[in-house]
């Protein structure tokens, strides 16, 4: 269309002809219908795409809903056999051991970032850091889990299990994605905005405290929102390390400690006589994991209009 | 409108001298209507029979925030950006670099207050001295140089993160000494007054520095500068991102801070360095991957009639780059 508008001849006839052009330049029925065509093709693949989401939300609605009581809530599975019980300890314990994730993973990684960003420039150092960084996204979780394993066997003796544990191989997994958002997060901050700082009279430490941080902060909450979601529904390493238990666990440093990913695990795969009881539980578990993902992701997502500002602006 | 610039800078030097006494005759002119120092040094060499003229030549400038640049050459890694510069800038005036793209102006501005070895393997070598002390000196911690020159920058920075009232006390909070109460307010409304915008914020200070126009933010940063009480201002092309209208009141601006502080502006706006500038620098580079240098400086007046180098001549008419 475009190119048959830049055709048109200049001169005091102009708008005539335009219009002329413009009336005859209605997309030909081949065109049309290609049109058509990919324009379906792209709703269709889109469409397939949130079906597999739309299903695993129908399917934990459908067979957890029933089980999604006040018991659920306020029980453990401690002496439970058939019917009733609860995810008390495991939601406490998936509580827990995330934030003990998040207190060891996102200073890490924030600091981890301000170096790359900050203070390497072309430092070999960063270059190795980086590299490390990306070979830490993918490492598969459940060696991960084994490396904390090992770590806490080394350390406390063989056959050592505790929330801490689990919490040392999720960091392992956390540790990367805080790096590398929080990375893409300071970079957003304008230099000049730094140069500004420094030329205030002011070392460039405190530059960074008071303006850089301060400046990217919603970047880098929702970046480390964006790292719980990531490992809040981490399995395998904390099957190897966390274990698994019945009863509360409120302590981190001792002990084995349920979580919702094993929880749900459990009940699916170790059923009692009462299987539907146990079923129930297990998708009941899943819906409230879900949940838990869902409202992390909605937070993140709540967060990011400050450093959009920034980008429209520079 | 434009009347008014022309007023302003008649106003600023209704008390000085004829220009053609030569810039530093002129300089101390000024200090003896400013300060006490001067006006003794000034009367003591009246006394002893001294023409003031020449003990301005031999002596110390007298306005306080006067700078001394001698021998200074700007570096980027091994490549020579800005070749022996040598240059006095008098207190309390306001000076204008001038002179085409790549010429060092910039860079040697930066250098002044020590924000040009940020830059990864950007040095400079030589002294410039501010009221007789070297920047550049062993042991000059560079942090400390910059909270006496400050800096506004090409393009409007003010904090995003912080309240307009906060960008004005940036310099205090960075440093870990944010004052508070009436203390906090008092120098929040003098620096915004003193940069011609408090009328204009005062019933926004706790809104973003986001929300206000270009030419307004540029004022903020102007405001932000002079919180922490430097003696110079360095400008780099701070009008070049704004409109006329804006570019006008930060003109004005730049002549009224010149009562108080010394001003170094670089422009490319030939006519606004005309305007606003007391004294007047031209550099200029050989060709393309030369360093810059500087051609000529003197009173402006005389640079923009009556240049003594040709190519100053060229550049100013418009024959050049």
């Amino acid at each position: 269309m475009t190119a048959t508008l830049t055709t048109g001849q200049p001169g005091p006839a102009l708008a005539h002809d335009a219009a002329a052009t413009l009336a005859a330049s209605r997309p030909g029925l081949a065109r049309r219908v290609k049109n058509r065509i990919a324009t379906a093709a792209v709703v269709g693949a889109v469409a397939l795409t949130a079906v597999p989401l739309a299903l695993v939300i129908w399917a934990a609605v459908e067979r957890g809903s029933a089980r999604l009581d006040l018991t659920l809530f306020s029980h453990s599975m401690r002496g439970v056999v058939g019917q009733g019980g609860g995810l008390l300890h495991a939601l406490t314990g998936t509580l827990l051991i995330t934030a003990a994730t998040a207190v060891i993973a996102i200073p890490l990684g924030i600091s981890a970032a301000i170096y790359l960003t900050e203070y390497a420039g072309r430092a070999r150092l960063a270059s190795l850091t980086r590299r490390a960084v990306d070979i830490m996204v993918s490492i598969p979780s459940i060696v991960a889990g084994l490396a904390a394993y090992a770590l806490f066997s080394l350390l406390f003796g063989p056959g050592t299990r505790s929330g801490l544990a689990g919490a040392a191989a999720l960091a392992m997994i956390m540790i990367p994605v805080v790096v590398r958002s929080s990375e893409e997060v300071l970079r957003l901050v304008p230099g000049d905005l730094r140069e500004a700082g420094l030329a205030l009279g002011s070392p460039r430490w405190r530059v960074i405290r008071k303006i850089v941080l301060p400046t990217a902060l919603p970047g880098l909450t929702a970046g480390a929102v964006l790292g719980v979601a990531r490992i809040i529904g981490e399995t395998a390493p904390l099957l190897l390390v966390a274990g698994f238990t019945d009863a509360m666990n409120y302590n981190l440093a001792e002990g084995r400690m349920a979580t919702l990913p094993v929880f749900i695990y459990t009940q699916w795969s170790a059923k009692g006589l009462d299987t539907a009881a146990y079923d129930q539980r297990a998708w009941a578990g899943a819906l409230v994991l879900m949940a838990v993902v869902v409202v992390l992701q909605l937070a993140a997502r709540a967060l990011p209009p400050q450093i959009a500002k920034i980008r429209r602006n520079r | 409108m434009t009347a008014t610039v022309p007023n302003s800078i008649g106003a600023a030097q209704a008390g000085s001298p004829p220009k053609d006494r030569g810039g530093a005759a002129r300089v101390v002119a000024g200090g003896l209507d400013l300060g006490q120092t001067a006006s003794a040094a000034g009367l003591e060499a009246i006394v002893g029979g001294i023409d003031p003229r020449l003990l301005a030549a031999q002596a110390a400038p007298a306005a306080p925030g006067s700078m001394s640049i001698q021998n200074v050459s700007c570096y980027y890694g091994a490549h020579l950006a800005v070749a022996d510069v040598a240059l006095e800038i008098p207190g309390r005036a306001v000076t204008a670099f001038i002179g085409p793209s790549g010429c060092g102006k910039s860079t040697l501005l930066r250098a002044i207050n020590r924000m040009h070895e940020v830059i990864p393997g950007a040095r400079a070598t030589g002294s410039i001295k501010l009221d007789g002390v070297d920047l550049y000196e062993r042991g000059i911690d560079p942090v400390s140089v910059r909270s006496k020159v400050g800096m506004v920058f090409q393009k409007p920075n003010p904090f995003p993160a912080m309240s307009i009232k906060d960008n004005v006390l940036a310099g205090l909070i960075i440093r870990g000494a944010r004052p508070r109460g009436s203390a906090a307010d008092e120098l929040v409304e003098r620096c915004l007054n003193r940069a011609h915008l408090w009328e204009e914020v005062k019933d926004r200070l706790k809104k973003s520095g986001d929300s206000l126009s270009g030419g307004q933010q540029q004022r903020l940063c102007i405001a932000r500068a002079i919180a922490v009480q430097p003696d110079v201002v360095l400008m780099d092309e701070p009008c070049s991102a704004l409109d006329p209208i804006s570019t006008l009141a930060i003109e004005e601006l730049m002549r009224d801070l010149a009562r108080d502080y010394t001003v170094v502006v670089v422009t490319h706006n030939m006519a606004q360095a005309n305007r606003i500038s007391d004294i007047t620098a031209f550099f200029s580079l050989a060709s393309a991957g030369q360093p810059g240098r500087l051609v000529e400086s003197g009173l402006t007046a005389d640079i923009f009639s009556a240049p003594k180098v040709a190519a100053t001549r060229d550049y100013i008419d418009g024959r050049f780059g």
